[in-house]
């Protein structure tokens, strides 16, 4: 999804996880209206906004330890090491995120998606503050979701082309 | 739920009540019949205002970082993940307070049966403050000067609290039976236990939008 400043893709994203909720029209997830699941929509669901959602006090460990569970994802702590190594946090598993790059912290909430086992993936400029070769990692991220059956919705001001499965471009003006 | 690395944020709250608390000898002189009959009230205010200190907390730093947005997306009743945040800052702003009003009793002339009804006040009253508490904070999320906010919004509601509170303690002090004093407290608790996790669940939808 692509589109200028104010064009509306953060709000379209955050009517699409409930944050927000929608002036007109109807948003189903799998025949249902999304409002009318409850809780357990969000079990499908993982959104990833501007704010990294990334508690500067923890360690990169600890915070995937947090959301883990309080998404009820079962994990151990091999499944939370071998996530961090593949976005290339090794070795900073026990800093502070406070003391990590922009960039870094990024990359603690893009751990969270390889240990989500949500349908959907939610993500708002994703991009921002990551380096080459951290974009090729969303890249493949995504598309392995998207080999795995998952699907993803990807607001981005930057070109993302991606080789999985069925991809469409939506764009948005003012 | 989440552990909390910031010592010094709990450590103000603790101070602030202490220093407040020990003001009024200060300023009042050394009576102990003068000091033991205002102290219900001296320590109850000071518990009233440090927990306003630490209420701005709830939610801010995790809506500033964006970790509230998670919590809300977790398939988990939002009641409950409220009802864990409001647990956790009752344990590490509240229960403290508790723990040192004794001191603050003892420094104030209080007697020995008197400070055992004082804790058991704070401790019935306190997680109200909290409870009560995260209402206000929730609904002044991301708002200017929040913090005046949630104490005009509050500590209205406070005063219930304050009255049973200060009550039980004030009972004991003249001799009376402050038992009426802390079933009508307990009976707040369960009120705010029952209706404020819902209150602040929904106030929290309405201030992330």
């Amino acid at each position: 999804m692509t589109g200028p400043n104010g064009s509306g893709k953060t709000s379209l994203l955050r009517i699409l996880c409930r944050l927000l909720p929608q002036e007109e029209g109807r948003v189903e997830w799998q025949g249902a209206e999304i409002h009318s699941l409850g809780e357990d929509f969000f079990a499908d669901v993982t959104y990833l906004g501007h704010r990294h959602g990334v508690k500067d006090e923890l360690t990169a460990e600890e915070n995937l330890q947090v959301t883990a569970g309080v998404n009820g994802i079962k994990f151990d702590k091999d499944a939370i090491r071998s996530a961090l190594v593949k976005v290339g946090l090794s070795g900073r598993e026990s800093l502070a995120t406070r003391i990590l790059s922009e960039g870094q912290r990024r990359r603690v909430s893009l751990a969270r998606l390889i240990l989500s086992n949500t349908k959907l993936w939610l993500l708002d400029e994703i991009l921002t503050s990551l380096d080459a070769s951290s974009v090729l990692l969303v890249r493949s991220l995504i598309e392995e979701h998207i080999a795995g059956g998952g699907m993803a919705i990807v607001a981005t001001h930057q070109e993302l082309t991606l080789n999985a499965g069925q991809s469409d471009r939506l764009e948005l003006k003012t | 739920m989440l552990s909390w690395r910031r010592r010094a944020d709990v450590l103000s709250t603790l101070f602030f009540f202490v220093i407040v608390a020990s003001l009024f000898p200060l300023g009042i002189g050394p009576e102990t019949e003068l000091l033991r009959s205002i102290a219900p009230g001296v320590v109850w205010v000071a518990a009233l205002l440090a927990s306003m200190l630490s209420l701005g907390r709830v939610f801010a730093n995790d809506f500033q970082d964006g970790t509230l947005e998670q919590l809300l997306l977790t398939p988990q009743p939002l009641f409950l993940v409220v009802a864990g945040k409001v647990f956790a800052q009752w344990l590490t702003s509240e229960v403290p307070l508790v723990l040192i009003a004794p001191l603050l009793g003892l420094q104030l002339g209080l007697s020995k049966q008197t400070l055992v009804v004082l804790v058991i006040s704070l401790l019935l009253g306190t997680p109200v403050l909290s409870l009560i508490g995260s209402i206000g904070a929730a609904l002044t999320l991301g708002l200017r000067s929040s913090s005046v906010l949630i104490a005009i919004l509050v500590l209205p509601l406070y005063i219930p609290v304050l009255i049973f509170g200060a009550g039980a303690v004030q009972a004991s002090v003249l001799g009376f039976d402050p038992q009426p004093h802390l079933y009508l407290l307990g009976a707040v608790l369960v009120l705010s236990l029952i209706f404020s996790p819902w209150a602040t669940a929904a106030a929290l939808k309405i201030s992330v939008e």
